[in-house]
């Protein structure tokens, strides 16, 4: 298991419910500092449910979330952002009436304070804020590749530049932990390539932890240092890729077992 | 290839710095060759342009269906007048109080329903006018005499002989207090508030995991449009020297949503727009008296068939909102 | 206690109104999203249709029909004339507009009920009709220390076996099961078969014929009917729709009934003249601890 001792974020026993459905069931995750997890399970395993507690969308009717020591079960989406970390949606949700820069610099937004009358004012510390903002924006748009269509609305972008404009604004925030859900669907496998590379070299470069949700096996086996399996809202397995490549409860989960097959 | 200031959404600047000097030209010759009947519509342009540029940031930047906004703009004129008259306060005094006032009201009622879904929100806000409204009407403490409203409000006064009280004066002092407002708008887009506000609007989901507390950002434009639509009431209630609930109906919210949507939503220039059609189509078609609301309505429909992005869309919603006709056109080739 | 049951007579009266017209606002929300703001005028329109036919009409449908056919009669004429201005407001004000998105239809919306108002302003003029004293049944009855009108029961009747029908209509029948599945997903609707111009055409003209036979019954209730009644019944039916839960129809007409109940409540106990508030403020706490009214809304959202 990679290192113990650099844990970023535990997921303890969490639980939640949706009326009478159980979508997480006790679901424990483990996210270990500058690693690439994998969370991976058939549709319906309450994945993008687990993405949703961890980022404040929903609250969870049992268990912790606890990201660098702080509990943060329960909070608000913006103040886990602000906390560190940052998530991009299954199905993408950009800003599509604002550029491609103006939705990366969206991201900046917690990162900076300035006010209604300083706004009006045009104080130099907002100044020299919204002058931050940009730089930042705009670096981070460099690193994507996007900088020709900056000034595009983000809805007139081609599908695969959306995914990367959305990672773009997620890495604006300056966060510590880039939460991705199935951010190579939709992509064909030169983008999906160009992804694994983008992300394998964002964990070398930067200061980051990823945690992603993929249902594509090249992805996984690929660039994750570990895995965890979900189904019906459990964890069945976790382990090294290769090993859950082999594990027979994760092929019964995906397949069915010998008798249904 | 050269590239716009995406966030400069001023479209006065640049290549239409002559056009401003035009116009700016025209807005300082017509108070003295106008007749007061014409420069007093002016000022009622002037008021419906203020209204408008306060319930476009709610409705426009944010996006939130804010049919109710008639009730802040009469907190300002009733606080003005209820001040004035009962304490004697001089008007322009009222002027930050009356914003207060109204800012503070939508601050109070918006806390516990802000987090409404849009269609919610926006029976709550056509509830929250039609209670102000007949509040006013029924008396409460004696202090909004009822049906027949308030009466006796002072001019403003900068002290002596300085005194508004024509025509013109009232004119000039809407337009200043409207022009100080886009600028102050114009800025708010430009900076993080107003990118929040947009964010909010396109997203409210992805709007909070990118870090922007919409809760907080979703009343603060609130307050702001409330405090502009009461600083509305104030110039209003000292123009008319009287107030009275029928000039805050339903009706006058319904106006000034149209107002936001036929010039163009998050568009200032739009809102400027779609105050001059609300102000001026009734004069216009004064001689067809009873046919004109009927012409009114035809043509809302016509421009929401036409030019559904509004007269003057802002420039990023133009791109999307194509005319009807042309996609039927698409359709039959 | 004799108050208390006359009040909750004309509650329920005044609330299956309310449900009525909620009806419609709640049948064209559910599956267009659009607030029908013209959907009162179409009220007030059968109010006035069946004004003139009354008044017109009066020696023929009384010789032929006596006060109560008179009635009926009144209300079917005015909810076949809706029901085609119904069609053709949709088509002419609404369906051009659909593609430019919600906000677009609303100002259309908007401009569609400025003309009807207007319309009716000018063809019937713009001061207060009554429908004649003359062909009202005004029979009272007297059940121990209660007093109501055998009109009132009319209206209740009438008032119930049409939410009952329109109620059978939607839940028990292939094509109710049609339109409810178009208010739940428009596209996965039509991708099943559903005729969606059918489905339109059919809430275009149920709704307002159902407004429209509320305005008569209103004329008759209250006999005094004005151009802007479309105005202020259609903003406490669009409040009810709202309280009972978007897209719900059970909702819409509970949502009715316990406003007008609530109203009139409101009025007899507290004031009349602050009843309206009163109204308000229970829809705006209801709100506040059940986001999406009473009776739950219909509509999916996945995050």
């Amino acid at each position: 298991m990679p290192d113990k001792n650099k844990t970023l974020l535990v997921n303890q026993k969490l639980t939640k419910l949706f009326g009478g459905l159980t979508a997480v069931n006790n679901f424990d995750l483990d996210v270990h500092q500058g690693k690439i997890f994998s969370l991976i399970g058939p549709n319906g395993a309450g994945k993008t449910t687990v993405f949703n507690v961890v980022t404040g969308i929903y609250t969870p009717e049992g268990g912790k979330v606890i990201f660098k020591g702080n509990d943060i079960t329960g909070k608000k989406p913006h103040e886990i952002v602000s906390y560190g970390i940052a998530r991009t949606f299954q199905n993408i949700r950009l800003f599509s009436n604002m550029t491609c820069l103006e939705n990366i610099m969206s991201g900046q937004h917690c990162r900076a304070t300035s006010g209604t009358w300083a706004s009006i004012f045009r104080t130099s510390h907002q100044k020299k804020e919204e002058a931050n903002i940009r730089t930042v924006a705009e670096s981070r748009i460099r690193q994507v590749g996007l900088w020709d269509s900056r000034d595009e609305l983000a809805k007139n972008i081609a599908y695969g530049s959306q995914r990367m404009l959305e990672i773009a604004r997620a890495l604006g925030t300056d966060p510590m932990l880039l939460i991705l859900d199935e951010p190579s669907s939709g992509l064909n496998q030169k983008e999906t390539e160009s992804l694994m590379e983008f992300l394998t070299g964002l964990i070398k470069d930067e200061d980051i932890t990823i945690l992603l949700i993929e249902h594509d096996m090249n992805v996984v086996m690929g660039i994750s240092d570990w895995v965890v399996v979900m189904d019906e809202g459990k964890k069945i397995a976790e382990g090294h890729p290769e090993d859950i490549y082999h594990n027979a409860r994760v092929i019964e989960a995906y397949l069915g077992s010998e008798e249904t097959r | 290839m050269k590239y716009s200031k995406t966030l400069n959404h001023n479209p006065f600047f640049g290549s239409r710095h002559s056009v401003l000097i035009i116009v700016l030209g025209l807005f300082f010759i017509y108070p003295f060759i106008a007749s007061n009947y014409y420069i007093d519509i002016a000022f009622f342009f002037g008021i419906y342009t203020l209204l408008g540029l306060s319930l476009n940031i709610v409705l426009g930047e944010v996006g939130l269906f804010d049919l109710g906004h008639a009730g802040f703009y009469a907190i300002g004129a009733y606080t003005t007048a209820i001040l004035n008259t009962k304490f004697g306060i001089p008007i322009l005094i009222l002027i930050p109080v009356s914003a207060l006032a109204a800012g503070l009201f939508a601050y109070i009622v918006c806390s516990p329903i802000i987090h409404l879904r849009g269609d919610y929100l926006c029976i709550v806000t056509i509830g929250m006018g039609e209670i102000v409204r007949l509040a006013l009407i029924n008396n409460p403490f004696d202090l909004t005499g009822g049906p027949n409203g308030v009466f006796g409000i002072d001019f403003p006064t900068l002290g002596g002989p300085f005194v508004i009280d024509s025509s013109i004066e009232y004119y000039f002092l809407i337009w200043i207090v409207v022009g100080l407002t886009i600028v102050g708008l114009i800025r708010l887009q430009n900076s993080r508030i107003g990118r929040a506000w947009n964010c909010i609007r396109e997203d409210e989901v992805a709007a909070g995991t990118s870090g922007i507390n919409v809760r907080f950002y979703k009343l603060l434009a609130f307050v702001i449009g409330a405090a502009l639509a009461g600083v509305a009431g104030n110039i209003y209630a000292s123009k008319l020297m009287c107030v009275s609930p029928e000039s805050f109906t339903f009706w006058e919210s319904c106006l000034m949503f149209c107002i936001v949507l036929i010039g163009g939503m998050g568009s200032i220039p739009g809102v400027i727009i779609g105050a001059g059609f609300i102000s001026l189509f009734p004069e216009i078609f004064r001689p067809f008296a009873m046919y004109r609301m009927l012409v009114f309505g035809t043509v809302m429909i016509l421009m929401m068939m036409f030019r559904p992005g509004g007269a003057w869309p802002r420039k990023r919603e133009g791109v999307a909102f194509q005319s009807l006709v042309t996609r039927m056109r698409e359709k039959d080739a | 206690m004799e108050v208390f049951l006359e009040q909750l007579i004309n509650g329920l009266t005044i609330g299956s109104f309310y449900a009525l017209i909620a009806l419609g606002y709640s049948m064209v929300y559910g599956i267009l999203k659009l607030i029908n703001f013209a959907h009162g005028d179409f009220f007030a329109l059968g109010s006035y249709v069946g004004y003139t036919v009354l008044v017109f009409g009066s020696a023929f449908v009384t010789s032929h029909f006596g006060l109560w056919g008179g009635m009926i009669a009144a209300m079917l004429v005015a909810a076949v004339c809706v029901a085609f201005v119904g069609v053709a407001v949709e088509r002419a004000a609404y369906r051009p507009i659909y593609p430019a998105g919600r906000l677009p239809a609303v100002v259309s919306a908007l401009g569609a009920s400025i003309f009807l108002q207007n319309a009716i302003m000018v063809i019937w003029g713009p001061r207060y009709q009554a429908y004649p004293a003359s062909l009202i049944p005004n029979i009272h009855i007297q059940l121990g220390n209660i007093h109501i009108t055998l009109l009132q029961i009319v209206i209740l009747v009438l008032s119930f076996f049409l939410m009952g029908a329109l109620y059978w209509l939607i839940q028990k029948t292939t094509f109710g099961a049609a339109i409810r599945a178009t208010a739940l997903d428009k596209d996965t609707a039509s991708l099943m078969g559903i005729n969606f111009n059918r489905v339109i055409f059919f809430i275009f003209t149920l709704g307002p014929a159902l407004g429209a036979m509320t305005g008569v019954m209103v004329g008759m209730y209250y006999r005094q009917i004005s151009f802007t009644m479309g105005w202020n019944y259609g903003l406490k039916a669009f409040t009810a729709t709202i309280l009972g839960g978007i897209g719900n129809l059970p909702g819409a007409m509970f949502g009715g009934l316990i406003l007008g109940v609530l109203e009139m409540f409101g009025a007899a106990y507290i004031s009349a003249a602050w009843k309206d508030v009163f109204v308000f403020l229970i829809l705006i706490l209801v709100l506040i601890f059940r986001p999406t009214g009473l009776f739950g809304e219909k509509v999916a959202e996945k995050v």
